[in-house]
């Protein structure tokens, strides 16, 4: 896209902070992660927990590691997290992402959830100071015009 | 003094390098260029390549031993062997594996060796282009995250921030790097300058790295020939011992989306404790240290976590007087990946074993024990420790 159709695209897009064009996330072929892209279609943020633990793992594994139970329930969390780490992406390594530099990435903690962390997009001007610690919370990006539609998980600062 | 099964036994007796050209600009394939490094090593150790009896390698090399053998004549292989993991992670734990077989008594003359023409075939540094990601890649991917330095800046800014680290200490590494290949006609940049102006005012990549804190992407090809001590000792070249070769990680590194126990790490929390229990010595017995930059962030917290300094020393004891050869804590002597030849980490283990011959182009003075830091922050790590031989 040049930076004329990307402006474009954003007018017509505004919940999508990427341009299309990147890999569509798909949920793992023997359907471990299956409740979790269920769950965000429907707004509601999911990680897996251990019962016999007391305690959530994220990304998802057919196991927990703390006492190797298999088949971890996912059970909802609160969608606000902190920013533990973050990058602001100045050179693009992919095609669609020519006209979209820089953008920011932030690795998010939850506190609610025994400090899992998930990556995301932080949202809003990606040249605003941004500091560890920050507070964040979830805005489901939905991708409808793709086949199938699919939810991104993306972060704001709280109070924007 | 260590008693350690693997300290001491074997040694580097031959080194071999190709000339390292930028990416794509080889006039030779990959293959061509590997049977070459192995020649050229065998020469420099004074041993008929067709003694070769071992081949080991890492991040999935693509010039196999059965090909090699064949092209070589090879009388009697008996070890073809491959270290699991991309990137340069790998690079002492080949090291180690050719040592393991030969103090195990199954191979008698390993070759370790390289070989990478970015030109013939794909490039690191991009993406994927493809419509569906369904493995790991899909809690990064869909959000731009992509490359090698993307996946890494998160690392290093988090460890920056848990140790108040500045900017001024990557640019240090940066300039090191070029500051000797300057003296090193077979790197590629020799003849370019590197000044703190030039760092400040490059691009960005990702933040925290410029362009200069980022690898080069290179042809060529480099291979070293490991044997038993004794053999060594019959060979031309003096020994380049290896007193300890260590590989592994922390719990949990590459735990998906992020979710590493112990986050801001080079990976090398276990390794770098592990390796020098093998080798008996400690930090302050190192003379010259080679660490693989994949990007200088990397080489930041593998410096850390092998003890050549506390986290919170890294303002103060980062600067490129520091890590000349002439300095208190001289790295990458050749000019590493930033600057020699980003050969995997390869072309680092063989600057070690050139310090402890007395033949670096920025050669340390009574340089007896040099450490090796291969690829960072991945899953497993590996390092080394090479000594002259006593
Ligand atoms: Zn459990």
């Amino acid at each position: 896209m040049t930076t004329g159709e990307l402006s474009q695209w954003h007018a017509s897009n505004p919940d999508n902070y990427l341009p299309p064009g990147l890999a569509a996330p798909r949920p793992w072929q023997d359907g471990l992660d299956t409740p979790y892209w269920d769950a965000i279609e429907r707004n509601s943020l999911v990680v897996q927990y251990c019962d016999s633990c007391d305690a959530h793992q994220w990304g998802p594994e057919w196991i927990c590691h703390r006492c190797h139970k298999f088949d971890l329930e996912y059970v909802e969390v609160e969608p606000k997290g902190r920013i533990y780490s973050w990058e602001r992406i100045w050179h693009p390594v992919h095609p669609a992402l020519q006209a979209s530099c820089p953008y920011m990435v932030v690795l998010v903690e939850l506190p609610g959830a025994d400090n899992v962390r998930m990556v995301g997009n932080l949202l809003g001007d990606p040249l605003r100071p941004i500091t560890i610690g920050e507070e964040v919370e979830a805005v489901f990006e939905h991708h409808k015009d793709v086949d199938p539609p699919y939810t991104l998980v993306q972060w704001k600062r709280v109070g924007d | 003094m260590s008693d350690h099964p693997m300290r001491g036994r074997t040694a580097i007796s031959g080194l071999g390098e190709t000339k390292y050209y930028k990416r794509a600009m080889a006039p030779d394939g990959e293959f061509k260029m590997c049977l070459e490094s192995i020649l050229l090593a065998c020469e420099d150790a004074g041993i008929d390549p067709r003694d070769i009896d071992g081949f080991c390698s890492y991040s999935n090399e693509r010039s196999s031993p059965d090909r090699i053998a064949a092209a070589l004549d090879i009388k009697e292989m008996r070890l073809s062997n491959m270290f699991w993991g991309g990137g340069g992670g790998g690079g002492s734990g080949a090291l180690a594996n050719a040592v393991s077989a030969i103090i195990s008594g199954q191979c008698e003359v390993v070759v370790v060796y390289r070989a990478l023409a970015q030109g013939q075939f794909g490039r690191f540094g991009q993406g994927a282009v493809v419509n569906e990601v369904n493995n790991d890649g899909k809690w990064t991917a869909p959000f731009g995250l992509m490359s090698p330095a993307q996946s890494f800046a998160m690392r290093v800014r988090r460890f920056m921030h848990e140790n108040g680290v500045q900017q001024e200490a990557l640019r240090a590494i940066s300039m090191a790097s070029y500051h000797h290949a300057q003296q090193n006609p077979r790197a590629v940049m020799h003849g370019r300058e590197l000044t703190e102006e030039i760092y400040d005012q490059s691009r960005w990549i990702v933040e925290p790295f410029h362009l200069f804190d980022c690898c080069m992407e290179n042809d060529g090809a480099a291979a070293i020939i490991v044997t038993s001590v004794e053999r060594a000792r019959d060979l031309k070249p003096a020994p380049a011992v290896v007193l300890a070769a260590a590989q592994g990680s922390t719990a949990r590194n590459q735990a998906p989306a992020h979710n590493a126990d112990i986050y801001a790490t080079s990976n090398f929390q276990h390794v770098g404790k592990r390796l020098y229990e093998i080798a008996g010595v400690t930090p302050n017995d190192i003379d010259v240290s080679q660490v693989y930059e994949n990007f200088t962030g990397g080489v930041m917290m593998s410096i850390v976590e092998h003890g050549l300094c506390s986290a919170d020393e890294v303002n103060d004891i980062f600067t490129l007087e520091n890590f000349k050869s002439t300095g208190k804590l001289p790295i990458n002597t050749s000019g590493g990946n930033l600057a020699e030849c980003y050969m995997h980490g390869l072309e680092l283990i063989i600057e070690a074993a050139r310090q402890i011959r007395g033949q670096s182009p920025n050669q340390v003075s009574d340089a007896e024990v040099a450490l090796v830091a291969s690829g960072p922050m991945v899953t497993p790590v590996s390092s080394c420790i090479l000594g002259v031989d006593r």
